[in-house]
């Protein structure tokens, strides 16, 4: 496993390059303009001459060439440099926002914590909540509590959060006036008040996410416990007197967890990437945000930049659910 | 009634000012939403409207425009003009003098240095300064005194207030900027995200793209204002989000561009905490009509440019008809509400410019019939009309926007009973509106029949805009589809008269020729056909006083001024 | 609906057939589900033929309408038989768009469902069985999650709408664009997790025993490995189809859907959501009908699943 292990990081490297230079040229090919969000008003020479100063002239490759040294030589000096104070990086030109002309990285350093506390807690409430649901769903099969979970997982999930949150606005914010749904980013939490005024202004996003969260996963769980209960080793491991819970939560358990792993390792990379409706609706502005709004404004330093370190994650997660697989069967074998 | 109670609140609000901001910094924290989110605050390095206004809370130019589009002093003693000897009698140069005792918020004086060194930073020509077009024809910028510039145009300028007027070219401080010219201005991030200003508030914090906090700024000219001590500047969200926290929650007091359906906003408004307000600028929502021949059938080169007129939309008699075939009233009220009103005008607003052409208002759908009847189109069985094997039928394009939508709908239908077979298209705001000469979406191209936008023109003098409808601005490949006559309009008559434009320096007679040039574009030709006289609707909460909504210059323009009613 | 009808004609020659058919009559869920599938499928397909009203037909005298059975509880509202579910905010007939927004909603939820299951099963078996395809065929994936969605559409629809226009008419070309762009960016996941399945599955005993009777990979795949990656694909299915359906609105969101006269359940969702309070049936009903289609798929599947396996049969 270990060496397996090595030669996956290893060869993930040559991946994220080839990954990173799709990107780029999916990003040259598709049609937009920096300048498509300037004013009409402004003539087309102006236009012009603003596109020049962001470096557009340039050829395709040079452009590529920078962004990769930017990324891959400046910016890690830059937080070298920041942790211990030194001055490696002090004069190089980082990976800079066509949108603000200010480095990309500050922004997602700066986006990250409103993203992890909304996103984050939403993947981990929605997984808390799914497991047992489908865990007990498969167990107790067609009964009331399984009928009803499956039925309120299926309308969740068939409710776009478009819908659910402005949903939950009126009737939460408007109607009853419980929760703010504006987002306030410069909160800062250092009291129990202030936990208690996080924790409302967290929860409206979080619900909506969850719900999306907890369908899918609890779907997958339950599919997966079905498909080992009637197994030939459950009968063993009851006929052998042991307990139903070891029975359940142990065997059968341990293998039906291979699809529901997959499906959790697929989700982990999208916390970070943020969750785009959602965060718009309540205005989070995490680095889903970042990420839709460089899109409309063809911001292509960070959407390059947000779309790789998004790659890097998937690679990363994808690499964990691997070796997860071989940890939870051990007949699997990768050498 | 919403105009009444909007005059009853102005007046309140007049009467009760002098007791209400009585001590800077009295009435605390105030809340600004903005479903844009800025993303920089030096306007020089961005146009976007979120961006301009966001910054006019920190610095400010020399002088504004109004709410009626009249011309205010700001950092200046006076607006320069021909009679007070500001403006040269050759219209070449105009001299502007500072308030004395001007600060700024770091308590260094404001020098006409600051004032040139703002003319140079913007033309500077590895900038890229998106407010280049506002210096355009400067040909030197002199320091007279510590207080006095005198800007030199290189031709006569009868509208010489391009430079430091509005909220889209500010003044801005020398020693922050000196090290941040040309190719260095990106890289200047602490500046340009807190740039030191003369206006009501300081940045003490900028996230780009989500919230700018602020403070009041404690060299302000006038001890008595701001009356608010701090301020908060939201970004993000959607156009129904800030519509709700302001009128619906209150949990913000002022909310900017609320574009809703008007029964989508009158229904937010029962909510009680807030109240909406509108005015009106140059912004009209059009249709303009393809002169040139978009069909795929023709090669790249050819299509779409002046080498293969239209078809069908050549003859006026179809782009009349077109045009009776619309009800502008229905329009107004499924889509804009208090925020639009029906025109027939390019150049709807100030008085000075604008024409009194209203035949259009009133739909004519047997009209239109007749007259296409008359011009030789003939219907066919299916409904669609034609003439010598070319039929009426339309590609309908326009950005992806839910009131756009509904428009198209209503305008297919309208069209489609005069035989106007009608197929719509939408298109993704960033691509349709974006420049890229790769694209065959981009409004520019207009590798359509027939597009509806908007468009305006910055400031009260429409002649850039009207020149933007000259032979030579048509986009065609050779000029990377770069051009601002969209709609491929060719006529020598209208070039001169442009060109007449540009040498006249009497008010009264450049209204004259304005009005000739816009009745050219709209009832004498039908290229562009205008719809809607669009508005801007924003919305504050009835306990913010001093709010007076302005079109013609940024909408925070008078922050200052802003109290809490107690 | 489609699995339904293909049963019957399956059925006499091989007795495994009819126990799954036998299996499934006793399944209440899937009944329910699969009659509640016939049935709206034959509603949107011959609906429009019933009801006969132009979905696009704009009466703005008509507008606003609200669904007949306000007039139960309250006798002031605008209501008309004309219009039993109301109309909208430009006096489009409420039921004829739900009948052509279901036709287009269901035909491309159903088609980019196929595809994306399609593709991803073909290539998570193929990956997790054939230990040198495994690597490739995965990287594969990690690059399709990896890229971003708007670009892409942005790209395709540069690059193939004026083709398909030309050749499939604008809804037509459109419709084959949206599937195969739904299906494109969103067979990664069902790949990964039948890849993970079919890797456990492989070293399993059956298998051993299979493949030392010289069962070849195609009959081994087949035979072995698929009705055994049944169930994870059955809710892949359900969540795809759902998936596919809410999608198609977002994209047109994004402006690269249908014309925006052309109906769809997620577009009419939607465009209602600003007015949800004062008009919550806009919302609902297409929210509903999204809803116990896709219900009706999940008890349907289960129900084949349950059917299917030879273990839970015999109960």
């Amino acid at each position: 496993m270990l060496t397996f292990t090595i030669r996956r990081l290893i060869l993930s490297v040559p991946t994220l390059l080839f990954i990173s230079l799709v990107i780029f040229l999916l990003l040259e090919l598709a049609p937009g303009d920096p300048m498509a969000q300037v004013p009409l008003t402004v003539p087309p020479e102006v236009k012009e001459k603003m596109r020049e100063a962001l470096g557009l002239g340039q050829p395709m490759h040079i452009r590529f060439w920078k962004w990769l040294v930017q990324f891959f030589w400046i910016e890690p000096q830059v937080m070298i440099d920041h942790y211990f104070g030194t001055t490696y990086a002090v004069g190089d030109l980082r990976v800079i926002s066509w949108q603000t002309r200010s480095p990309v990285m500050d922004t997602v350093v700066q986006r990250i914590p409103q993203t992890l506390w909304v996103v984050g807690t939403a993947y981990i409430v929605g997984i808390l909540i799914a497991l047992p649901i489908g865990i007990y769903s498969a167990y107790r099969q067609y009964s009331v509590f399984d009928q009803c979970g499956t039925f309120v997982t299926m309308i969740g999930f068939s409710i776009p959060p478009f819908f659910t949150g402005p949903l939950l606005i009126v009737v939460f914010s408007v109607q009853l006036g419980w929760f703010p749904f504006i987002y306030d980013t410069t909160h800062v939490v250092d009291d129990w008040d202030s936990f208690v005024y996080q924790l409302r202004q967290m929860i409206l996003p979080v619900m909506v996410l969850a719900l999306q969260t907890t369908a899918q996963i609890s779907r997958y769980m339950r599919a997966s416990m079905l498909d080992n209960m009637n197994q030939d080793y459950v009968r063993t491991a009851r006929a052998k007197g042991l307990s139903e819970a070891v029975v359940v939560m142990v065997h059968v358990l341990r293998n039906s967890m291979i699809p529901v792993v997959t499906v959790i390792a697929l989700g982990m990379p999208a916390i970070f990437g943020g969750a785009i409706i959602t965060e718009q609706v309540f205005s989070v502005n995490g680095i889903g945000s970042q990420l839709i709004t460089a899109l409309f404004a063809n911001d292509l330093p960070t959407v390059q930049t947000l779309t790789f370190i998004f790659a890097m994650l998937i690679v990363f997660f994808n690499l964990i659910a691997d070796i997860l697989y071989g940890l939870l069967d051990p007949r699997i074998r990768y050498d | 009634m919403k105009l009444k109670t909007l005059l009853l609140g102005a007046i309140a609000g007049t009467a009760l000012a002098p007791a209400a901001f009585a001590e800077r910094g009295s009435d605390g924290h105030v809340n600004i939403i903005y479903w844009q989110a800025p993303s920089i605050l030096n306007p020089y390095l961005s146009s976007g409207t979120k961006d301009i206004e966001s910054a006019s809370l920190v610095v400010e130019p020399l002088g504004r425009y109004d709410q009626d589009g009249a011309l205010v002093a700001y950092l200046a003693e006076e607006i320069p003009t021909v009679e007070n000897g500001g403006v040269s009698a050759d219209l070449k140069s105009i001299t502007w003098k500072l308030k004395s005792g001007l600060k700024w918020s770091d308590g260094s004086a404001v020098t006409s240095a600051d004032v040139k060194f703002t003319a140079d930073y913007c033309m500077n020509p590895e900038g890229g300064c998106a407010q280049l077009a506002k210096f355009e024809g400067v040909e030197s910028v002199e320091i007279i005194d510590d207080l006095t510039v005198t800007v030199t145009f290189g031709e006569a300028k009868p509208n010489p207030y391009g430079p430091f007027m509005g909220g889209q070219s500010p003044i801005i401080q020398m020693a922050q900027f000196e090290n941040c010219t040309g190719a260095k201005a990106p890289e200047c991030t602490e500046a340009n995200f807190g740039p030191i200003g003369t206006g009501p508030f300081v940045v003490t914090d900028f996230r780009p793209n989500d919230v700018i906090s602020m403070v009041a700024n404690e060299n302000y000219r006038d001890a008595a204002k701001p009356a608010f001590a701090s301020l908060t500047f939201k970004g993000g969200g959607d156009a129904t989000a800030s519509g709700r926290a302001v009128l619906e929650t209150g949990e913000y007091d002022y909310a900017w561009n609320l574009q809703l359906a008007p029964d989508v906003l009158a229904k937010m408004a029962e909510g009680g905490k807030g109240t909406a307000v509108s005015a009106f600028g140059t912004l009209v929502e059009r249709i303009e009509m393809n002169m040139t021949d978009p069909s795929p059938s023709l090669e790249e080169g050819v299509r779409a440019t002046a080498a293969a007129p239209h078809p069908a939309l050549s003859d006026i008699n179809v782009r009349k008809a077109m045009s009776m075939a619309i009800d502008r009233d229905l329009l107004v009220e499924i889509g804009y509400g208090q925020a639009g009103r029906p025109t027939c005008n390019l150049v709807p607003a100030p008085l000075a410019y604008a024409s009194d052409n209203t035949d259009c208002l009133t739909q004519d759908i047997a009209g239109a019939n007749a007259l296409l009847d008359e011009a030789g189109w003939a219907k066919g069985s299916d409904g669609v009309r034609a003439k010598d094997g070319v039929r009426l039928s339309m590609v309908y394009q326009t950005s992806t926007n839910a009131v756009r939508q509904d428009f198209q709908a209503l305008i297919k239908q309208w069209w489609e009973e005069i035989g106007v077979e009608t197929e719509l298209r939408n298109i993704n705001a960033s691509v349709f509106f974006g420049g890229d000469p790769g694209s065959p979406d981009t409004f520019q191209r207009f590798y359509a029949d027939v597009e509806m936008y908007a468009n305006n023109f910055d400031g009260t003098d429409p002649e850039s805009y009207l020149a933007q409808h000259t032979c030579d601005k048509a986009p065609k490949p050779e000029s990377q589809w770069q051009g601002e006559n969209i709609n491929r309009y060719c006529d020598p008559a209208y070039d001169e008269l442009v060109a007449e434009l540009g040498r006249t320096g009497e008010l009264s007679k450049r209204g004259e020729i304005a009005k000739k040039l816009n009745d050219m574009l709209t009832k004498e030709s039908y290229v562009v056909v205008p719809l809607v006289d669009r508005g801007r609707v924003s919305a504050h909460a009835n306990s913010l006083g001093g709010v007076i909504l302005n079109t013609w210059d940024s909408e925070l323009w008078n922050a200052a001024d802003w109290y809490r009613i107690k | 609906m489609t699995d339904l009808s293909n049963q019957t004609p399956l059925a006499p020659p091989r007795s495994q057939w009819r126990n799954v058919w036998d299996q499934l009559k006793k399944h209440k869920g899937a009944l329910l589900g699969g009659g509640f599938l016939v049935f709206i499928t034959l509603a949107v397909l011959l609906g429009p033929y019933v009801w006969t009203l132009d979905p696009q037909k704009i009466d703005y005298r008509a507008r606003d309408f609200r669904p007949i059975y306000h007039a139960l509880f309250d006798a002031d509202a605008k209501t008309a038989w004309a219009n039993p579910l109301g109309t909208d905010q430009l006096g489009r007939d409420g039921l004829a768009n739900i009948l052509a927004g279901g036709r287009t909603s269901m035909a491309v939820g159903w088609a980019a469902m196929l595809l994306t299951l399609f593709i991803g099963t073909m290539i998570g078996v193929v990956a997790g069985f054939f230990k040198k395809l495994d690597g490739p065929l995965m990287r594969l994936t990690d690059l399709f999650l990896s890229l971003p969605i708007l670009p892409l559409l942005l790209v395709a629809v540069t690059l193939f709408r004026e083709p398909l226009r030309g050749n499939f008419g604008p809804e037509g070309g459109m419709f084959i664009l949206i599937v195969a762009i739904i299906g494109i960016t969103s067979w990664m996941p069902t790949a990964r997790i039948v890849r993970g399945d079919v890797l456990a599955l492989k070293e399993r005993e059956f298998v051993l025993a299979a493949r030392s009777i010289g069962t070849k990979p195609g009959a081994m795949i087949w035979r072995h490995l698929l009705p055994n990656v049944i169930s994870p694909i059955m809710v892949s299915a359900t969540l795809g189809l759902a998936a596919a359906i809410i999608t198609e609105s977002a994209l047109s969101f994004l402006g690269v859907g249908f014309p925006s006269d052309f109906p769809t359940w997620g577009k009419m969702l939607a465009d209602a959501v600003q007015r949800m309070e004062e008009f919550p049936e806009r919302v609902m009903l297409p929210g509903i009908a999204i809803s116990l289609t896709v219900l009706s798929v999940n008890y349907l599947g289960d129900g084949l699943r349950d059917a299917l396996d030879p273990r839970i049969r015999g109960r």
